[in-house]
């Protein structure tokens, strides 16, 4: 990899520093010299990888301007040959027809069927080469975007031959988060060479590259070094043991946070109401299926799908439980466990209803490109978007639910009816109504927990089933009927969960965190926040 | 409580109870020979059709349909027609054993084609063996296992796991290896056979294993992804060799991403991953990563376009994707096909003598052949996931590679082999004291049979 | 006298005897009771016309009763013998276990590790001692929990005490600090739950998820013969029997009336002085070994135990059979498992998809439409021809 990277390098500097800038610009004057270029594409048409990675070298040696999109698409598979020889770009490759382009001109040459086209096939190897191909010629861009990853690939790779022109761009580079990635690039290639310069400059970096390179001269002749090497190791595996503390109290609480999102609705349906509703999971389940249809509905939209999910899940959620409400739940008034057998039928039912209708296998939602990645704090940190999303909505959902219960005219009346059933119908508030819409809000919290699970798990008949023990324990360790314990005992249960996990493995720290429950259970049986009062008993 | 009443044709014997269990099969034979009429032939299908398992399993039952259509259509076999007799085990292991007698005792079927998960495969043997079925079985699986009355049609761990094991190092430079699987028998004993692998033919130290067991379905990866970056960041080129099951895949491959795991940097190659699960997962952040089987839908060949299209026209379903299951049973049932018009019959015992030695055109351009071992010879392939949910093939065995019942890699079986040919006619010989089994069994049967 | 009462134990003399029963061996009483009779009468009629129609009618007759439908009749029976011990401690006690199928599966797994060891050196191995799994799994020697199973009697004696062990250890622990209603039941749930996970570990030793498989032979008779299975299903039958009459003893004996008190008002109860929890956790300690019971007899004749016998699924499926059958009877116990599995057999083979609808269809409308379940409308029309005939009493909440 090193040699190829300073291969093309010196390839770049043969050329001169400004080929690409000014490739692009003369793009449009310069006629193609097609022939050429036909032959520069022939040569990656072989069954052996490594001719391919040689035409690959070929093209970038080449002052063609096109290099880089033939490098991009290969890399991306979509540069096809057609069984009449001709190279072209495949723009969109799902269903059985794809629209393609020609390769040297650009022009769009319609539709071909997957049965004519034989794609230039590249395995890891070639796709590491390509990188770093696009990422030499990347160097130069103009694109401070292209240049920073650019830099970022090099960390590890620089060789002998490449120190001294990259020293000479470092003088020339105006972005500072460039500068220091190119300079930390050679202070590993001195590292590794056991040079004193080296060790100090990477002194507390945590970069994995960075550590690699100081074990490596920690182990080196020189003595002194060796010390130095040693010294900058300690300091770093102190700094990265506080960063992998902080990842798994992230890990926890992002798992935590799944495990509120699941319960919460359960909390109101359960601590409130008193109804143990085994369909729970499958409310949820619902929820994610209708990202799914969103997503299906607005193709190519997946973020805006997203977001219109919300609504949605929670309405169609509610709307469903509303209608187990009036159908069965009405029926069993003060009969909690009789509410457990009922909702469970309904919850087969429901699976089944998806397993049929729809489809018994999982169907794809896509993350969209907010959601994708992780946020980078520091070489040695960095923590996931999507899950800091559902971190975050999970404490959305449980501030608004709050504010339902605490501050608006129905949270007083579901309270009052939760307290004392009697008195409040006496007072004129109508129990009913007020059954009906607190199980339609739980219900529709559901939902919102499963169009957020959707980004992260498989959305499948069998989703809910996998959260639905996890939520009753949360809701009976935090304690039922109150809000506030379900959301510290879904935080606190994630967070052992995944302090255990490192050393007890996943199945054992869930064996453990069970039983821990069923203790605690022993201990306060009413959970965390034991409700207080008469509403208590029973 | 309701009585049934059924009329049954087979034995019935009040002998000996050992000699039960040895003469069975005889009887049995006897019974269905005389059997011979122009009554369809019947060919039980024995897959989840509910339950979790239905998400597998339902299309090996409708594949295994779509064979049986096209074989009628096709004039039938023996010029008898073929019959589907489809039964629902629920995906409850019990219910796969009680099935299994329903199919055999009950519908007097010729043939199963089922099961998917070992235990299922494990509830089943037993009553196979005792009331002499026959059992295609479809699915990659551990191995250690061969028994007179099932084929296996789909991969051993040396058709699968150690060619993958040496595409990544010899041809990717792999020097370091995860081996991250979901807890059960099959990624147990796949590690188990990788771990011995790597360590003997390769060199590789402990320290460069890392081996790490999740329960089925599992959700949260975070933990376990972070590690496995951590062990990538040695230095050392590093690949996950993943066994994990179905459902904990999506959840998985997701974290990878997210966590900024790229193929190019650690490749994960999967043995359970194929195109049915990558349906219901975004296969664009996860271009690179590999699988190995011995079939891709995306084999450029002209009997696997028919048979995509076929696929596509049976179902109604434009987006219909194809997998190594389905290529297996596709090769088990033209095997069996042909071994009946070899045997003239199908009875069991003369289809199982008639069928070693089959060699029937696999999906991939080449052929399969059915070995004495009961395993079929098969291609490996490795595939890297692209971003429209299909493989690109990268790599694959020069020649069809035979399947090995019992591993070389493991203690306890590297001296057993299976032949099911006359005279030997044994699953677990033992090549060291040259008995069946080196156990007991083979006297006691005669002992048995003298009484 | 605070003192005198609190320190009565469960079987001690009756004190609460408004309506004393017989001074009769309290064993011998349910034969007394016409439902009791009633209920053998038919169990033994049944086991008598299946052994009759399976050995002495030919096997061409149309009245043949092969040894597939034995064998069926056997695991259904073995399921009566779970829902009976579940609607001891649901109907008679209050509490929703939803976590009996640990108990069940745990005497399944006891009878398994017998029978394990019963296959001895004819395994594919050829191992003397070790059961093929934990050959490929390169274990060295036997667990030392493990050790013993060989035995007969030991297996046996191992496949009531330990379930027995677990739930004393449970309902000590719950029953002490009156974990009631709903929390009982989810803790319950857990429980079972955290042992399914357990048991799919394969580090556990006990098969990981393949379970214990590939049985043999059973006290030295073939379990690969017809003539076991229909010695294993009339075993089940008589097992059945036995537990019936020890449970209508239990709960038509004094101790029986406190546990119905407490079910009904345990807070009542525990004022007039009884130590509810003593009673609860002797109830649930018999149900539980009932279970395990119903688990041994289950595994040999279905050839396999795994951990999805712990699902919490599974429990929940018991506790509608009981449901659909009709609570606080017992006979109605039987009737619903063997209903809702008979139904079962027929629907998945028939139309495997409306499975599912149905069995939750069930669930919905018999809490709604059949509260008493079937043994409820059987008693209904009974009570309807003999008008005035105030025989029983149970109450159902």
């Amino acid at each position: 990899m090193r040699r190829f990277l300073s291969l093309a390098l010196l390839c770049c500097l043969l050329l001169g520093f400004t080929l690409t800038a000014q490739a692009q610009t003369e793009a449009a004057t310069s006629p193609p010299n097609d022939t050429a270029a036909l032959a520069l594409l022939d040569a990656l048409d072989v069954d052996s990888y490594r001719d391919k990675g040689e035409a690959i070298t070929a093209i970038l040696q080449s002052d063609d301007e096109r290099a880089r999109d033939w490098l991009q698409a290969l890399l991306d598979g979509r540069l096809q040959r057609a069984d009449d020889g001709q190279f072209v770009v495949v723009l969109d490759n799902s269903g059985r027809e794809w629209p393609v382009a020609d390769a040297l001109t650009n022009e769009p040459l319609g539709e071909m069927s997957r049965r004519d086209l034989n794609r230039v096939g590249i395995n890891n190897a070639l796709r590491n080469q390509l990188r770093s191909a696009i990422a030499v010629v990347d160097l130069y861009s103009p694109n401070l975007e292209r240049r920073r990853t650019s830099a970022a690939r090099l960390l590890g790779e620089v060789d002998s031959e490449l120190v001294e022109p990259i020293n000479e761009l470092i003088l020339e580079e105006d972005d500072s988060q460039v500068r220091t990635r190119l300079s930390q690039a050679v202070a590993i290639y001195h590292a590794e060479q056991g040079e004193m310069a080296g060790v100090e400059a990477l002194t507390g970096s945590l970069h994995p590259r960075a550590r690699v390179a100081l074990s490596r001269a920690a182990n080196g002749d020189d003595p002194v070094v060796a010390d130095a090497a040693r010294a900058a190791l300690v300091s770093v595996e102190q700094n990265l043991k506080i960063n992998r503390g902080i990842e798994t109290l992230y890990f926890g609480l992002s798992l935590g946070s799944v495990l509120v999102l699941a319960a919460i609705g359960l909390a109101i349906t359960f601590g409130v109401m008193g109804v143990i509703n085994m369909a729970h999971g499958e409310l949820m389940m619902l929820g994610a299926y209708t990202t799914w249809m969103m997503q299906q509905l607005l193709p190519g939209q997946p973020g805006l799908a997203l977001v219109l999910s919300i609504p949605a899940g929670f309405l169609v959620a509610a709307l469903v439980g509303v209608a187990i409400e009036r159908s069965v739940i009405q029926f069993l008034k003060g009969r909690p466990l009789e509410t457990l057998l009922a909702t469970f039928g309904i919850s087969l039912i429901l699976q089944q209803l998806v397993r049929t209708g729809i489809s018994p296998l999982n169907r794809t939602v896509i993350t969209p490109e907010w959601m994708s990645g992780s946020l980078v704090i520091n070489d040695a940190l960095s923590l996931t978007i999507n899950r800091m999303v559902v971190l975050a909505f999970a404490l959305v959902v449980f501030a608004g639910l709050m504010l339902i219960m605490r501050r608006t005219r129905l949270g007083l009346e579901v309270r009052a009816v939760t307290q004392n059933r009697a008195m409040a119908r006496s007072m004129g508030i109508r129990a009913t109504r007020v059954d009906i819409l607190t199980f339609a809000l739980g219900s529709g919290v559901a939902g919102l927990a499963g169009v957020a699970l959707s980004q992260l798990t498989n959305v499948g008949p069998n989703l809910g089933q996998n959260y639905i023990i996890d939520s009753f324990m949360v809701v009976v360790f935090g304690g039922v009927g109150n809000l506030w314990g379900t959301l510290v005992a879904g935080l606190s249960l994630g967070v052992i969960n995944q302090v255990l996990e490192p050393w007890a493995g996943a199945v054992l720290a869930k064996i453990i965190v069970l039983v821990f429950i069923i203790l605690f259970i022993q201990k306060r049986p009413r959970g965390l926040f034991p409700q207080k009062g008469r509403a208590a008993e029973g | 409580m309701a009585i049934q009443h059924h009329h049954v044709l087979s034995r019935r014997f009040i002998t000996s109870v050992l000699a039960a269990a040895v003469m069975g099969a005889s009887a049995q034979a006897i019974a269905q020979s005389a059997d011979q009429s122009d009554d369809p032939i019947k060919v039980g299908i024995l897959h989840s059709l509910s339950g979790t398992m239905a998400i597998s399993e339902t299309v090996l039952k409708d594949t295994v349909e779509m064979l049986i259509e096209q074989q009628n259509d096709a004039g039938g076999l023996l010029g008898r027609q073929l019959e589907a007799v489809v039964v629902d085990p629920a995906s409850n292991w019990p219910l796969f054993a009680e099935r299994a007698r329903e199919l055999l005792a009950q519908e007097e079927v010729d043939v199963i084609f089922g099961n998917w998960t070992s235990v299922s495969r494990k509830a089943v043997l037993p009553v196979v063996e005792e009331l002499n079925g026959l059992l295609f079985y479809p699915v990659q699986y551990e191995g250690e296992e061969s028994s007179g009355n099932v084929f296996y049609t789909g991969a051993a761990p040396n058709q699968q796991a150690i060619p993958a094991v040496e595409y990544l190092i010899n041809e990717v430079g792999i020097e370091r290896f995860a081996l991250i699987g979901t807890d059960y028998v099959y990624p147990r004993t796949t590690n188990r056979i990788l771990e011995a692998f790597l360590k003997d033919e390769h060199g590789i130290e402990q320290e460069d294993i890392m081996v790490n067991y999740t329960p089925f379905g599992h959700s949260d990866w975070q933990n376990i992804v972070s590690e496995i970056r951590r062990f990538g960041e040695e230095g050392k080129p590093t690949a996950v060799i993943s066994t994990i099951n179905g459902d904990a895949n999506v959840p998985f491959y997701t974290e990878l991403s997210n966590q900024g795991i790229d193929a190019a940097d650690i490749p994960v190659i999967a043995f359970s991953v194929g195109e049915q699960e990558l349906t219901g997962i975004d296969t664009g952040p996860l271009v690179g990563h590999l699988a190995a089987w011995n079939y891709f839908m995306s084999v450029d060949s002209d009997d696997n376009y028919d048979f995509i299209d076929a696929w596509i026209d049976y179902t109604g379903d434009e987006e219909a994707v194809t997998n190594d299951p389905m290529e297996a049973h596709y090769i088990g049932f033209n095997m069996w096909a042909e071994a009946v018009r070899k045997a003239g019959t199908t009875d069991v015992d003369s289809v199982k003598d008639a069928i070693i030695g089959v060699t029937v055109p696999n999906l991939s351009g080449g052929y399969a052949a059915m070995m004495p071992n009961h395993h079929i010879t098969k291609p490996v392939l490795i595939g890297e996931i692209q971003d429209n949910g299909q493989f690109d093939i990268v790599w694959q065995t020069p020649s069809t590679v035979a399947g090995d019942a019992w591993s070389d890699y493991l203690p306890g079986s590297r001296d057993l082999i299976a032949d099911w040919r006359k005279p030997m006619e044994c699953g677990n010989f033992n090549v060291v004291n040259g008995s069946c089994g080196g156990s007991t069994a083979a006297e006691e049967a005669e002992a048995a049979l003298a009484e | 006298m605070m003192t005198q009462v609190l320190s009565k134990s469960p079987l001690s003399k009756p004190s609460l005897s408004r309506s004393s029963p017989s001074s009769q061996f309290w064993l011998a009483r349910p034969f007394g009771e016409r439902a009791t009779q009633i209920f053998l009468g038919v169990l033994l009629a049944a086991l008598l016309l299946v052994t009759v129609l399976h050995t002495v009618v030919p096997q061409g007759s149309p009245l043949h009763v092969n040894a597939y439908t034995v064998n069926l009749f056997g695991k259904y029976l073995s399921y009566a013998l779970l829902a009976v011990a579940v609607d001891l401690v649901w109907g008679y006690l209050g509490i929703l276990s939803l976590g009996h199928g640990a108990f069940f599966a745990i005497g399944g797994y006891a009878m398994g590790m017998y029978l394990m060891r019963q296959i001895g050196d004819r395994g594919t191995y050829g191992h003397p001692e070790l059961p093929d799994f934990m050959v490929f799994l390169s274990w060295d020697s036997l667990p030392w929990y493990w050790q013993g199973f060989d035995m007969a009697w030991f297996a046996f004696a191992m496949v009531l005490l330990a379930p027995g062990l677990l739930a004393l250890v449970f309902g000590f622990l719950a029953f002490r600090s009156r974990v009631t209603g709903v929390y009982l039941s989810i803790i319950t749930q857990a429980l079972t739950f955290a042992l399914m996970l357990a048991f799919f570990r394969n580090e556990m030793s006990f098969g990981g998820n393949n379970g214990l498989t590939d049985f043999r032979e059973i006290l030295g008779f073939n379990l690969r013969s017809n003539d076991t299975r229909l010695g294993l299903f009339l075993a089940t039958g008589v097992a059945l029997a036995l537990s019936y009459i020890l449970c209508r003893a239990i709960v038509s004996s004094k101790l029986g009336r406190v546990c119905v008190a407490t079910r009904d008002a345990e807070a009542r109860t525990r004022f007039i002085g009884y130590r509810v929890e003593r009673f609860q956790l002797f109830v649930f300690v018999v149900s539980a070994m009932i279970a395990g019971l119903a688990g041994a007899l289950y595994v040999p004749q279905v050839g396999i135990i795994n951990p999805s016998e712990f699902s919490p699924l599974f429990s929940i499926e018991i506790v509608l059979w009981v449901a659909l059958g009709g609570r606080a009877t017992l006979y109605g116990a039987v009737i619903g498992a063997i209903l809702v599995n008979y139904a079962k057999t027929i629907f998945t083979g028939v139309m495997p998809d409306a499975w599912l609808f149905a069995l939750g269809a069930m669930f919905v409308l018999v809490t709604i439409f059949l509260p008493k379940g079937v043994a409820g409308l059987l008693r209904k029309r009974r009570r309807a021809a003999t008008s005035d005939n105030a025989g029983t009493q149970e109450a159902i909440v």
